[in-house]
């Protein structure tokens, strides 16, 4: 059975993109032009994912996320023109597992889509081994090589590149890093995370910038990209 | 030598003419509505009458009012004109049937009154001036709040403000009689029904008739009749060319001190005034010894001066060189005719001395009555700091003993070689040295201690008092003289020095406060520089208002920035503002404020106003150091002046560039906005009939930069805005250009891009959007402009602890010599072929964000000639030093 996704945004046009984007990708899709129909159909059609815009003609997007949080444990992926960061911080600390800002490119929209469905449910087990191109990432054994060469990482990097790894293709918040592999620190620093990636940088990616694997989401957290 | 007599003056003859032949204007001025004004105006229409006048009433409110509408029975009424407005009939003043009636007198109530639209006048004013011109005596009424120049004053402090208002220029040409009730009166009359409000204000003005609203608007009333009589008696006085005292009415001066009987004189004058019902003033002479006074005698001085002001008068204070100059040179300025004066019971021996105040007075001003009332207090008065001085220390004593032992021991040491004449001449040395260093009493101390000394060891008979030989009782008395020329004589060039020392003291702090603020450029600054350095020279709360771009006076700066002003305080303020004179506490003008306030004017303009009031709720600032506050208050209109000129100058700047900027920004917009749109909808039509990937690649690559040039587009609004907030972390130029180079991977498309850093970069502060867009820019451009296949090489230098971010790439470069150019909006450089699109609004926006953030950019061609290279540099105070190892490992 395909997943259901609803799909929450006033504007028709955008509705009818996403829902021929969805359909093409086998999903089934529902829909809702405001927050009141988007906490009905929620509740009505249980779907597994929600693409939220936060720029409702009723209210708020961000007050929407935690009733339908409370509602279900549907994958919530936030589609807004708006680009503030610390509404971005302030979605994913309510409940959101993702954003996409428009214009969004509508592969990169299916990825995260994909990638979110994929870890719903605390239980199940992120995957262990992790490979893209020549790198590659073993949780279990603490390996990690590249071009076959093993590279060795401190303590501080492996515990960063292991986190992101565990939610790879998600984004995770720097509060989230630093409070992981910083927790113990009485002051944890983002100078301190800024240095590690930039030492993991140098260690596992090719000079090119465009292809790198850890991906910056601008002064809200990193992302290790899955595709 | 006879002064040349006054020559009169032409312009005020010239309106004199004017006047002639005219009508007269009285006008009945009230402080509020309900004080009576049209009773009074209706009662001397009335007496006018029985006098055998041909009056008519023009228009009278009566409101309903029995005792009002009473006497308008048995006088002639010309009826009312009826205008329909808005369905409505109203009764308006019939100008053309009174001007045909043609009376001596006409009553026209309400002068502010505004005409139904349609009649010939919009004003009633402009009504009564053609009655005036047509020789037509008017009777009319008005409130002060409707008075134009008051208007802001009035409605500041009871936050009513009417629309209807008369200009200055009618009071001045009329006759003014105060209709004038006491406070507590007048609102119980409000309370009895007596006073008819419109209907609709009723809520609103309850608020208006407060006491304290009451009060001031009274008082203001009655200073407006004051300034109107001045104002005309000044013009008669010209005209005529009169020199001498004018004897139109009387008005009274009160010469206070600093002696306690003060406030006695000050009532006196008050009975003198109220039985002449004169005008009168408190005056205070300034002269050099009144920087000698005590606190406790200027507290006094000061206290006086209120007591004159609560009591009605007008306050002055002149600065002269003695007491007699500086009262007969304010006589003969306010044309006073009665003088009340105090006499001390001074000792005779002093008024040998100096001479009598009171009979110089007397004798030098022929034209006025000097009242002459005893004073309790007098010259055992003590004078403040002076009076150790005058009766010595114990120091100077001792140490004159000492001397006066001294030279005994050393003349009888050396009497077997001096004979009896000298020995006297030695003496003088303590004698002078006492005088001249302890004052007047030690040297007499010393000169009888010298001649007892002189007398018991030396003079024969020795060993007694007694003298035997006539011709030494000269030495004695030569001694005690010698004492008493050189104390006056050192006293003198002491209290000399004193003086320049202070005017130097005052000249230093001046040129300190100068030398500061002459190099301050924003008013914030200078504002809180004047309000510091007055309260530091003066001593008192400070505060410094000026009129933004509102009409509101705002507040500048403060000494106490918890500090408010109440209502009265902002009437004040607004007084000060508006009419150019100093108002508040000490002053003539809403004395109720606990503020004095005076405004900073650079000519006629007033720029600000300044605000002392002194913690101790007395007089804020000391009759001597009015002069300094002046001066500072001249240098601080100086700077704001200085200001106000180069703001202005900014403006004018301000806006050609952005109105250059407007008319480059709509040109580009629209060829920017089109073109992509053009091959969007293009490619789109053209998918209808056939599908190709080219197509969609186009509408892709159209649509980004759409997007792109949107972005930009916002950005530049809010850099033009001034809106740019910066959140500064730290960051890692690696991690910066990675998610750059990601968001702008369409337009590096086909080009090899390359990051080159050194593996020890440090961190860098800036805000992560704002550097992401310089850096999406800059990625950009060089996507674009870089030829096809070549490489673009992100490179980043520590140099110097200064860090260099550059973008290079292959291309034609920059035209040679205009580089810098490239950063300026809307600059796309010509002379090569860098046509690739683009507004060049982009690089603009790398330089304006960059700029907020701290950063600099450049722009050159390679020194290898392969290309351009942007530059980003964070100079070193953006640059981190890496945190200790073991946080990171």
């Amino acid at each position: 059975m395909p997943a259901t996704i609803l799909v929450v945004d006033d504007e028709p046009a955008i509705r009818r993109l996403l829902r021929n984007t969805l359909l093409r990708a086998g999903y089934a899709v529902v829909e809702a032009e405001d927050g009141r129909a988007a906490l009905h159909m929620a509740a009505a059609e249980r779907p597994d994912a929600i693409l939220l815009d936060l720029g409702l003609p009723d209210r708020d997007g961000l007050g929407v996320i935690p009733l339908l949080r409370k509602q279900g444990d549907a994958v919530i992926l936030i589609v807004s023109a708006r680009d503030a960061v610390d509404e971005k911080v302030t979605a994913l600390d309510l409940g959101a597992d993702d954003f996409v800002t428009k214009p969004f490119d509508t592969e990169e929209l299916l990825a995260r889509l994909r990638v979110a469905l994929r870890h719903r449910g605390p239980a199940e087990a992120a995957p262990q081994v992790v490979e893209r191109g020549d790198l590659r990432i073993d949780l279990d054994r603490r390996l990690v090589s590249r071009g076959g060469e093993p590279v060795h990482l401190t303590r501080k990097e492996h515990d960063v590149l292991a986190l992101l790894t565990r939610h790879i293709g998600r984004i995770v918040t720097h509060e989230k890093l630093l409070s992981a592999c910083w927790g113990g620190d009485d002051d944890p620093r983002i100078e301190y995370l800024r240095i590690v990636i930039r030492n993991l940088r140098q260690k596992l990616e090719a000079p090119d910038p465009v292809g790198s694997v850890i991906a910056n989401e601008l002064g809200v957290g990193y992302r290790l990209r899955s595709d | 030598m006879a002064a040349a007599p006054p020559r009169p003056d032409p312009d005020a003859l010239l309106r004199a003419a004017v006047q002639e032949g005219r009508g007269r204007l009285k006008i009945f001025l009230g402080a509020a509505p309900g004080v009576g004004k049209t009773y009074e105006m209706l009662s001397e229409g009335a007496a006018r009458r029985r006098d055998g006048v041909d009056v008519v009433i023009g228009v009278v409110e009566t409101h309903g009012r029995a005792e009002t509408e009473a006497l308008t029975r048995g006088q002639e009424i010309v009826a009312r004109r009826a205008v329909p407005y808005e369905g409505r009939t109203l009764h308006e003043m019939d100008l053309d049937a009174i001007l045909a009636r043609a009376p001596r007198l006409v009553l026209v109530d309400e002068l502010a009154h505004t005409n139904a639209p349609g009649s010939r006048h919009p004003k009633r004013y402009q009504d009564v001036e053609e009655l005036l011109a047509a020789g037509i005596d008017v009777y009319s009424t008005v409130n002060i709040q409707h008075v134009e120049s008051l208007n802001d004053v009035v409605a500041s402090f009871t936050r009513v403000r009417v629309r209807e208002t008369v200009p200055d220029s009618v009071l001045e040409q009329a006759e003014i009689e105060v209709v004038d009730i006491p406070p507590d009166e007048l609102i119980e009359r409000l309370k009895a029904g007596k006073v008819y409000l419109p209907h609709e204000a009723t809520r609103a003005l309850g608020h208006f008739f407060s006491k304290s609203n009451l009060s001031a608007l009274r008082e203001l009333a009655l200073r407006r009749a004051a300034q109107a009589v001045d104002a005309r008696m000044l013009d008669d006085v010209r005209a005529l060319g009169l020199g001498g005292t004018w004897a139109g009415s009387d008005r009274i001066v009160v010469a206070i001190n600093e002696l306690p009987g003060a406030d006695g004189l000050v009532r006196a004058a008050k009975r003198v005034a109220d039985s002449l019902r004169a005008p009168w003033t408190a005056l205070f002479v300034e002269t050099p010894r009144a920087a000698q006074l005590s606190d406790a005698q200027h507290a006094r001085v000061a206290a006086t001066m209120t007591l004159a002001t609560q009591l009605g008068a007008a306050v002055a204070t002149v600065p002269a060189t003695n007491v007699v100059a500086g009262i007969q040179s304010f006589l003969a300025d306010a044309r006073a005719t009665q003088l009340v004066l105090g006499k001390s019971r001074r000792s005779r021996w002093f008024e040998l001395r100096h001479g009598s105040v009171v009979d110089r007075v007397i004798r030098d001003t022929p034209d006025v009555t000097v009242h002459v009332l005893p004073m309790s207090g007098g010259a055992s008065e003590p004078r403040g700091r002076r009076k150790p001085a005058r009766w010595g220390t114990p120091l100077g004593y001792g140490v004159t003993t000492a001397l006066v032992a001294a030279v005994t021991l050393v003349a009888s040491a050396l009497f077997h070689v001096l004979d009896l004449g000298n020995v006297a001449l030695l003496y003088l040395l303590p004698v002078m040295a006492a005088a001249s260093l302890f004052g007047l009493r030690t040297g007499l101390y010393a000169g009888i201690a010298s001649s007892l000394a002189y007398n018991f060891v030396f003079l024969p008979p020795v060993g007694t008092l007694t003298i035997s030989n006539p011709e030494n009782v000269v030495s004695v008395v030569v001694l005690l003289g010698i004492a008493v020329a050189t104390s006056q004589l050192t006293a003198r060039v002491r209290a000399q020095a004193d003086l320049a020392a202070a005017s130097a003291r005052t000249n230093a702090t001046l040129a300190g406060f100068l030398r500061q603020i002459a190099a301050v450029s924003d008013l914030d600054a200078a504002a809180r520089m004047i309000c510091d350095d007055v309260r530091r020279l003066l001593g008192v709360q400070v505060v410094l208002l000026g009129r933004g771009h509102g009409a509101q006076l705002d507040l500048l700066a403060a000494t106490d920035p918890a500090y408010a002003l109440n209502t009265m305080d902002n009437a004040a303020a607004n007084w000060a503002f508006d009419t150019g004179n100093a108002a508040g506490k000490g002053s003539n003008t809403l004395a109720a404020s606990e503020w004095l306030f005076q405004p900073l004017k650079a000519g006629e303009r007033v720029l600000g106003v300044l605000g002392v009031a002194s913690e101790s709720g007395r007089n804020p600032v000391r009759a001597d150091q009015l002069p300094l506050l002046s001066s500072l208050i001249d240098q601080s209109a100086l700077v704001l002046e200085r200001l106000r000129l180069q703001a202005e100058m900014r403006d004018v700047d301000v806006v050609r560039t952005r109105d250059r900027l407007r008319a480059a920004l709509l040109s580009s917009v629209s060829h920017d906005l089109r073109t992509p749109l053009t091959a969007v909808i293009a490619a789109a039509a053209q998918l209808h009939h056939e599908v190709s990937p080219e197509l969609i690649a186009t509408i892709e690559g159209e649509a980004a930069r759409l997007n792109r040039f949107v972005a930009n587009l916002l950005d530049m609004a809010r850099v033009e805005a001034g809106a740019i907030k910066l959140n500064v972390e730290a960051i890692d130029l690696s991690d910066a250009v990675t998610g750059a180079a990601h968001d702008a991977r369409r337009a590096l498309e086909g080009h090899d891009v390359r990051l080159d850093v050194p593996p020890d970069l440090p961190l860098i502060r800036a805000d992560p959007q704002l550097l992401h867009h310089c850096l999406l820019n800059l990625l950009d451009n060089a996507g674009r402009y870089g030829d096809p296949g070549t490489a673009i090489v992100i490179e980043g230098r520590n140099r110097f602890g200064e860090v260099r971010l550059a973008v290079l790439d292959h291309g034609p470069g920059l035209p040679p010599g205009r580089e810098s150019e490239v950063f300026e909006t809307f600059t796309r450089l010509e002379g090569s072929d860098r046509a690739a699109g683009g507004t060049g609004l982009g690089l603009a926006i790398v330089k304006a964000f960059a700029e907020a953030m701290g950063m600099m950019v450049e722009a050159r061609n390679r020194p290898d000639g392969a290309g351009a290279a942007f530059a980003l540099i964070f100079p070193s105070a953006l640059v981190l030093r890496d945190p200790p190892n073991e946080s990171l490992s």
